[in-house]
């Protein structure tokens, strides 16, 4: 039996040996698979429906609606002894009235002091109001309270603190509240103060709490295995607002085993999730793997009940409010990580975000086109096939017979037969069901034909103002913009070095050349998280520089001028090192007498580099240009990864978005495919606009 | 005149140090995080690390798996194969196709040259979705021979592009000679044309062997089995939703990176003229 999980360290090991305890007792192997969270749960839904999946896997409650829409999991009912757990890790676990999965460990916030510099942890907000100002010395990076502030996971207790509610009567999400405004600018507030620091990363919490840097944090049970063995600490229940009275409330999580309903041995699957979630496997996942069981029963082991950190946690759990498992509840995090981010970076009032969160959530709310009839599409698709032919047809016929004009045409079928074949299977296929998804909606696995509405949606502006960052135009021009800057750099900054290099007096010239081509041999994900890094507010090494230099240091991601600049920088780095070894290359080819007949003729060496170098060098470096062009107009990764679209997904590019679309926000495959496909016709138009100017794909083609 | 080409000499030596290390500058951070036994973070713009350890390296290179295998050694051997796989059979299809490109008049021939550029401007993301669906009906998906051809095709676009840039820079007057000798047209392309494009060909396989090495959606997306995994698929496990394993991922990303900086180093003569020769045939 095949188990998919997404466990490191303790926690695999816990599963390990439970999983091997299963094997004994019924003789049954388990096959685990870690993989990588955010990668589980898309593998989960393409591997289940194709029959390649797990029999059961393991994975947090939020997506069991999705999941269930999917068809990816089998109902526990009948099988599962329900009082055997705590009753809201079960509640999470239902959906319409089934029940799904077998709860096996619990996830919520909770407050980490450090009890050299916090004692006793504050009992409510007055009391931590009173403890921060001495903790926090903001001119030695130093904070009494760090949490991941961007993150709405880590915002849900304040919210819920200040009485505020996700979701109205009717289940619809809504932003626009009290509790949200006054939620928003008391963590603003804290940020002002410095009592926490800005732009604040998991890895960043974790480094200043073992740095003793960060008095307190906001985290949960998988935090304390990132704790240094030298940093004293206690964990307690987050503070009660002292303004409300109500308790601040965190999410609740429940990871649960799933069984698929494709498994060949469902009987065993089931067996096998209930073992994990009971008995021996839940002390297990207690005392090896330090997380919170959801099985009631394990509390009574007294390894268990010594664990002041599950204790603590357990208790946080009773008091927290289950994440519900809607897609509702999948709609919000986009909207409120773009209000939080638009607050905390200074961009936009308390009072307006809520506002601006909603305007979001409506933009990515799209309701269903209403179906179309295909039958239009068909016909004019069967028209365009005849008009095709038609045009071949009517071709004058050549003189000559097909075999005297194409001598070598069979033994080209033989030399191109392998690569045609290859490029027809997976890269064409791929491409025509690519472009014909973009007439289709996708909802929850099942796709419906609603011809050009995902155009019509997107080049109409449905839903917001043209000039707002979600729109197609906007898109497209910090696309543009984006594509002209990095290739005008690249072809700049690389035909620059490759004429210093050229240099004759120039000494160590291999050396040179060997330091410059470094970042194209860097792969180009760790390149854009090493520069996201560089740019950070507080610890960034651009900022130390520009603190070297008595300047203030800058909020990168919080403009879209330095966001963009950033995004740029990158790319440029990333960039040049082609460029520069295609001009080497075209300058060798360029006759050094021409420069020697020059030079007696008196002329500079300005008017040499524009005389000759220049015109010379064209046909070499149009084409690199235009491939260029395209792979910096569709660079994913760089946009992606460094600036992620902050602020506000203003410096997303049309790729980028087309991603969001097709991944983050419920599955808009449609949709994603209608963006891609109007990338596809910009592109086309834009490489056939410079081949007819310069016919520089005449070089390019031959 | 002299003295002035003397100050030029040593503002150009000075600006072009200035220029590499400022390109090596974000690198040396990458060690400075290998290196640095606690991940402690200051502002500070000195990529120096000031206490150095092999613990990252060491956690990363001789993990095992509670099975007892070697997780590095599994992994760069999958990289390896796949890699290597790819190099030869992405190279294989792109030679003869480039050389019939090159060579041979048959219809299509310019309609195709469009098409392979064409693929190139759908983003390939997007692609994934169909993909996933062709593989699995031809019982590709979850092994290393689907994910092998999926990367020499991908790279395909690209190599035939360069090889048939380079080959149209060869002289025929060679080729004519040979069959003049009574070589058989396959003699001409493996003795006489293949020889001469040398320089091409190490590039083209350079970069069908960068794609492959690198590339981690498409490998974690498509293979389900732990023991198939590649180096970049086990890298991204130490950067998880909770916790980022900065020290351990920087440790594995020079580990990652250090065969392809090799493998440049050695072909960087190639790259000046294989990679511009397809363009200057004028």
């Amino acid at each position: 039996m095949k188990l998919w999980h997404s466990y490191r360290g303790a926690e695999e090991e816990a599963l390990e040996k439970s999983a091997a305890l299963f094997e004994q007792q019924t003789g049954e192997k388990v096959d685990l698979l870690a993989i990588p969270n955010d990668v589980l749960g898309d593998k989960l839904t393409a591997a289940i429906p194709h029959g390649v999946g797990p029999d059961v896997f393991i994975f947090n409650h939020e997506r069991l609606r999705s999941f269930q829409h999917l068809g990816i999991v089998t109902a526990s009912d009948g099988s599962i002894d329900k009082s055997a757990y705590f009753a809201n890790a079960v509640d999470a676990l239902s959906v319409d009235g089934k029940t799904y999965g077998y709860p096996l460990s619990l996830k919520c916030l909770a407050l980490y002091f450090n009890t050299r510099l916090v004692p006793r942890p504050p009992a409510d907000t007055t009391e931590l109001e009173r403890l921060l100002p001495g903790l926090s010395r903001p001119d030695e990076n130093r904070f009494g309270l760090a949490y991941e502030t961007g993150n709405f996971y880590f915002h849900a207790p304040f919210l819920f603190g200040f009485g505020g509610d996700l979701f109205d009567a009717g289940g619809r999400a809504t932003f626009d509240t009290k509790g949200m405004v006054r939620s928003l600018e008391y963590v603003k507030r804290l940020q002002d103060s410095r009592f926490i620091p800005m732009e604040t990363s998991g890895a960043l919490v974790k480094s200043l709490f073992n740095d003793e840097r960060a008095a307190m944090v906001v985290s949960g049970p998988w935090f304390a295995g990132e704790i240094a063995p030298s940093v004293k600490y206690g964990v307690a229940q987050l503070p009660r607002n002292s303004e409300t009275g109500r308790p601040m409330s965190p999410f609740l999580g429940v990871e649960a085993a799933f069984v698929s309903p494709r498994s060949a041995q469902l009987p065993q699957a089931q067996a096998l999730a209930r073992f994990l979630s009971v008995g021996a496997a839940s002390r297990l996942r207690a005392v090896t793997g330090r997380q919170v069981p959801a099985n009631a029963a394990a509390y009574e082991d007294s390894a268990v009940q010594e664990d002041s950190l599950i204790s603590s946690f357990r208790q946080a759990a009773a008091n927290a409010t289950p994440m519900p498992n809607t897609l509702e509840m999948a709609r919000v995090w986009e909207p409120m990580k773009l209000a939080l981010r638009a607050v905390l970076q200074g961009g936009v009032a308390p009072a307006e975000a809520g506002a601006l969160a909603d305007r979001r959530y409506r933009a990515l709310h799209r309701e269903r086109p209403p179906d179309a009839s295909p039958v239009p599409y068909l016909a004019v698709g069967a028209l365009a096939l005849v008009a095709g032919g038609a045009y071949l047809a009517r071709k004058p016929r050549a003189l000559l017979p097909f075999r005297r004009r194409y001598p070598d045409v069979a033994r080209a079928a033989v030399y191109t037969g392998p690569a045609v074949a290859g490029l027809l299977v997976l890269v064409a296929v791929p491409f025509v069901v690519g472009i014909s998804l973009s007439l289709f909606h996708h909802e929850a696995g099942s796709y419906s034909f609603v011809g050009l509405a995902n155009f019509a949606d997107i080049l109409a502006s449905r839903g917001y103002r043209i000039s707002e960052p979600l729109s197609f135009y906007f898109t497209l021009v910090v696309t543009v913009a984006w594509t002209l800057v990095n290739v005008v750099l690249h072809v700049g900054l690389g035909l620059f070095l490759a004429i210093l290099l050229k240099e004759p007096l120039l000494k160590l010239r291999g050396v040179f050349r060997v330091l410059l081509i470094v970042p194209w041999a860097v792969p180009n994900y760790i390149t854009a998280l090493m520069w996201k890094g560089l740019f950070h507010r507080q610890f960034g090494a651009i900022n130390g520089f520009l603190v070297l230099l008595g300047l203030e240091p800058v909020s990168w991601f919080t403009r879209f001028s330095t966001s963009f600049a950033a995004n740029v920088a990158t790319n440029t780095w990333l960039g040049f090192p082609f460029m520069m070894v295609v001009a080497l290359g075209a300058l060798q080819s360029i006759p050094q007498d021409l420069y020697e007949a020059a030079e007696v003729d008196g002329a500079s060496k300005w008017v040499q580099f524009r005389r000759i170098t220049l015109p010379l060098l064209r046909p070499a470096l149009l084409p690199a240009v235009i491939l260029g062009s395209v792979w910096t107009f569709n660079m994913f990764n760089i946009i992606y990864l460094v600036s992620g679209g902050e602020p506000g997904g203003s410096t997303d590019i049309l790729v980028s978005e087309a991603y969001r679309w097709a991944f983050q926000r419920n599955e808009q495959y449609g949709f994603a495919a209608a963006y891609s496909v109007l990338i596809f016709f910009v592109l086309l138009g834009w490489s056939t606009v410079t081949k007819r100017v310069t016919r520089a794909t005449d070089e390019l083609m031959g | 005149m002299r003295r002035r080409s003397a100050l030029w000499v040593a503002a150009l030596h000075a600006g072009l140090v200035l220029v590499c290390a400022a390109t090596l500058y974000p690198v040396l951070w990458v060690v400075k995080m290998a290196l640095s036994p606690t991940e402690s973070l200051s502002l500070s713009a000195n990529p120096l690390p000031s206490e150095v350890s092999f613990e990252h390296f060491q956690a990363v290179l001789f993990a095992h798996d509670s099975a007892g295998r070697w997780v590095f050694g599994r992994q760069l051997l999958a990289s390896l194969v796949v890699s290597g796989a790819t190099t030869v059979v992405g190279l294989t299809l792109a030679v003869s196709a480039a050389y019939a490109l090159s060579r041979f008049k048959f219809p299509g021939k310019q309609g195709g040259m469009q098409a392979l550029l064409v693929t190139q401007m759908f983003p390939a993301t997007l692609m994934l979705v169909p993909l996933y669906s062709i593989l699995q009906r031809l019982s590709l998906l979850d092994s290393l021979g689907g994910l092998v051809l999926v990367y020499a095709t991908s790279s395909l676009p690209f190599s035939i592009w360069m090889l048939k840039g380079y080959f149209d820079t060869l002289p025929r007057e060679l080729e004519e000679a040979a069959v003049m000798d009574g070589a058989s047209p396959g003699q001409v392309f493996l003795r006489v044309v293949l020889p001469l494009a040398r320089p091409a060909l190490a590039v083209t396989a350079l970069f069908s062997f960068m794609t492959a090495w690198n590339e981690f959606i498409l490998a974690a997306t498509l293979l389900n089995d732990a023991s198939m995994f590649t180096l970049p698929v086990g890298l991204q496990r130490y950067v998880g939703e909770y916790k980022v394993e900065w020290g351990k991922f920087a440790a594995g990303a020079l580990v990652v990176s250090a065969p392809v900086m090799a493998l440049f180093f050695a072909l960087q003569k190639h790259l000046v003229g294989g990679l511009t020769a397809g363009g200057v045939k004028g």
